[in-house]
């Protein structure tokens, strides 16, 4: 049998695909390039003139401490962000899997964070979790905690990982009750004739079941974490207190941006790039082999 | 081992739908029963009442000596097989038979010793134990779906379908092995299906449903023999048997199928419906050729099927062009035109009543 359908010379399939070339060179390969360039240079703070300098900016971003710092911050971060909302998803997923009546309803009001703009869900908690105006600290205060999250680094992280979170929980339910849908219910009555009750049928059979998509979820929520949680960030606590919450993605719009050090910055986004790209395929060759795809 | 006990069983779903108007059945221990139908008689709900994946509505439903209608699955000491196997698919094939040892707690040993004597029943190699369902072939899933349910010993087997996703080979090579494996292990057997020679060649017993009704129960022989109802006439039997209009004669005593052909018949039961019409069912297989006989009907060939062993004639005949099929063993040479003389004899038809579609016995 022949693997693959065969056309004539014909000049259509090549401008079928020429929009997407242009759009991925354009937005992405060009300014990629750009940034890999912009690394081995340094700018004079006027922005008048540049020198080369291979690879200074990564000698000095390596023997900085803040960027060390920044460096762990985003895999606690990152590790949090992608459990929690992961997490929960997979949880409210299995209960809207069991509602029989109105699950319509359900499933729609569950999906609306994910049509809210980052910055809108930043404002979002920045409002409720407001010390001074917010609903949340003033609640805790009659529990008795005093919460303000611009003095305190460690409410600030947590605020940020919770909005994260918060944000990706209606696109990782999406996919999981998706996937719960596309295990038969033969099997589930299977194993409750074989004798196991529905925490073990979850565990042995559910959850196995549905590792290709918790995979593809993996990466997604990485990369998501890692890449677009500048907005919410930014929004909430601008970095702060005290770089706190200064992830990589935001560090490299602040030294770039606000800092200047625009080789800096490009050098911050080289590695980042390349972080991301070493997680995908690290994620692509070890924890895949865990993942167990049907027929 | 165990009875399976059904006592008016109903089942009437949240919208009103009634899918089972109230079945009474006792299958013994050790029996083999079918269930047999066409697609939405509720014969599969039926069997997954039993099987405790559907509630029961009305009615009583013992396993053993017990009353299990509100007992989770687990809990009712069965086994089943389903159309699709269910094989868990990120499993091997030796986890798949585990499993629900593993749940019931058995040793590491015991489980080992379980799985491999049921595997070497079904023939299945230790190479096969270590692959994914999905590197076996629909044959070798069968039967690792039927170790599944063997290896736990339950005391009652529920098949749902297990055959209909097999190749025409494979159904029947699988259903002498079904026999066999029942035969030899003795456990009590419900099995569900639509396909009426496996329900002949299975079944100690078959229950007919339709719509949620049973039409009839007894012995493959029994049905055959003696269909209670029209529907169980043109379900039982392959090609199904002919059924013509008629009309029993002034007197009682004879079957008119067409102004001049008639079968004279000597029973008192008849009287009731003299001058009415009744339906008349004969199978193909008991037609018979009559060159010469002057009570035969003349049918009409419009098609010819050749079997090899068998030869099918299926043709028309009288004004209103009655369909008829005929069997005759061997090769029988005939086209579409010819006229055949066919007679009916008085010892293999079927008479139904039209209004209530029961059988009048004679």
């Amino acid at each position: 049998m022949l693997k693959r359908v065969h056309f004539g010379p014909s000049a259509l399939p090549y401008l079928l695909v020429l929009p997407q070339i242009l759009v991925t060179v354009i937005f992405f390969m060009w300014p990629a390039s750009q940034a890999l360039y912009q690394s081995l240079l340094v700018e004079d703070p006027f922005g008048l003139s540049s020198k080369f300098v291979w690879f200074e900016n990564f000698e000095d971003l390596f023997a900085d401490p803040l960027y060390w710092g920044s460096f762990q911050r985003t895999f606690f971060f990152s590790f949090l962000v992608a459990s929690l909302s992961m997490g929960s998803a997979l949880l409210l997923a299995v209960m809207a899997d069991r509602v029989v009546k109105g699950s319509g309803l359900y499933r729609t009001l569950l999906i609306w964070p994910y049509a809210v703009a980052p910055a809108a869900a930043g404002a979002l908690w920045f409002f409720m979790f407001n010390p001074t105006l917010g609903i949340l600290p003033y609640i805790l205060q009659f529990m008795g905690y005093d919460w303000n999250h611009k003095v305190n680094g460690n409410e600030a992280m947590a605020l940020v990982i919770f909005a994260a979170a918060w944000k990706q929980i209606a696109y990782n339910f999406l996919f999981f009750l998706a996937g719960l849908h596309s295990i038969p219910k033969s099997l589930i009555e299977a194993a409750a004739i074989d004798g196991a009750g529905p925490a073990r049928r979850f565990v042995s059979i559910v959850f196995p079941l549905l590792s290709p998509t918790t995979f593809f979820l993996l990466v997604i929520n990485v990369v998501y974490a890692f890449f677009e949680t500048f907005g919410i960030v930014d929004a909430i606590t601008s970095g702060g207190p005290a770089n706190s919450t200064q992830i990589l993605v935001y560090k490299v719009y602040n030294d770039g941006f606000v800092g200047l050090d625009l080789g800096g910055s490009a050098a911050q986004s080289v590695i980042l790039m390349g972080i991301v790209i070493g997680l995908t395929v690290i994620q692509f060759k070890f924890v895949e082999k865990k993942v167990s795809y049907n027929d | 081992m165990a009875s399976v006990k059904l006592d008016n069983i109903q089942k009437i779903y949240p919208n009103g739908f009634k899918a089972i108007h109230g079945v009474d059945v006792d299958v013994k221990d050790g029996e083999f029963l079918v269930l047999v139908g066409p697609s939405g008689c509720g014969k599969s709900t039926l069997l997954r009442m039993i099987a405790g994946l559907e509630t029961v509505s009305g009615g009583e439903l013992k396993i053993g000596d017990k009353i299990v209608n509100d007992l989770e699955p687990s809990k009712r000491d069965i086994a089943m097989v389903f159309q699709n196997y269910a094989l868990y698919p990120h499993m091997t094939v030796y986890n798949n038979m585990a499993y629900g040892l593993k749940i019931m707690g058995l040793s590491k040993s015991e489980i080992d010793e379980r799985v491999k004597n049921v595997a070497g029943i079904l023939e299945l190699t230790d190479e096969q134990l270590t692959r994914k369902p999905r590197q076996l072939s629909g044959g070798q899933r069968q039967r690792v779906a039927m170790g599944r349910a063997i290896v736990r010993k339950p005391s009652v087997f529920l098949f749902d379908e297990p055959l209909s996703n097999l190749d025409a080979k494979l159904r029947v090579q699988m259903r002498v092995e079904i026999k066999r494996l029942q035969a030899s292990l003795g456990i009590t057997s419900v099995y569900v299906t639509h396909d009426q020679v496996e329900a002949m060649t299975l079944g100690h017993r078959l229950m007919v449903l339709n719509e949620g009704v049973v039409e009839q129960l007894g012995t493959p022989i029994e049905l055959y023999e003696r269909p209670a109802s029209l529907f169980v006439a043109e379900f039982i039997g392959s090609p199904s048997m002919n059924i013509m209009d008629a009309k029993i004669g002034a007197e009682g005593s004879s079957v008119d199928i067409t102004k001049d052909i008639s079968i004279a018949i000597t029973s008192d039961k008849l009287s009731s419906y003299a001058g009415k019409g009744v339906k008349l069912g004969v199978r193909p297989e008991h037609l018979e050729f009559a060159e010469g006989d002057e009570n035969a009907l003349p049918l009409t060939v419009t098609l010819v099927e050749h079997l090899g062993a068998d030869t099918l004639v299926h043709g028309h005949f009288g004004d209103d062009k009655t369909d008829m099929t005929v069997r005759r063993s061997g090769i029988l040479k005939a086209v579409p035109g010819d006229q055949l003389p066919i007679s009916i004899t008085r010892n293999h038809i079927h008479l139904f009543d039209t209004n209530t579609s029961r059988r009048i016995d004679l």
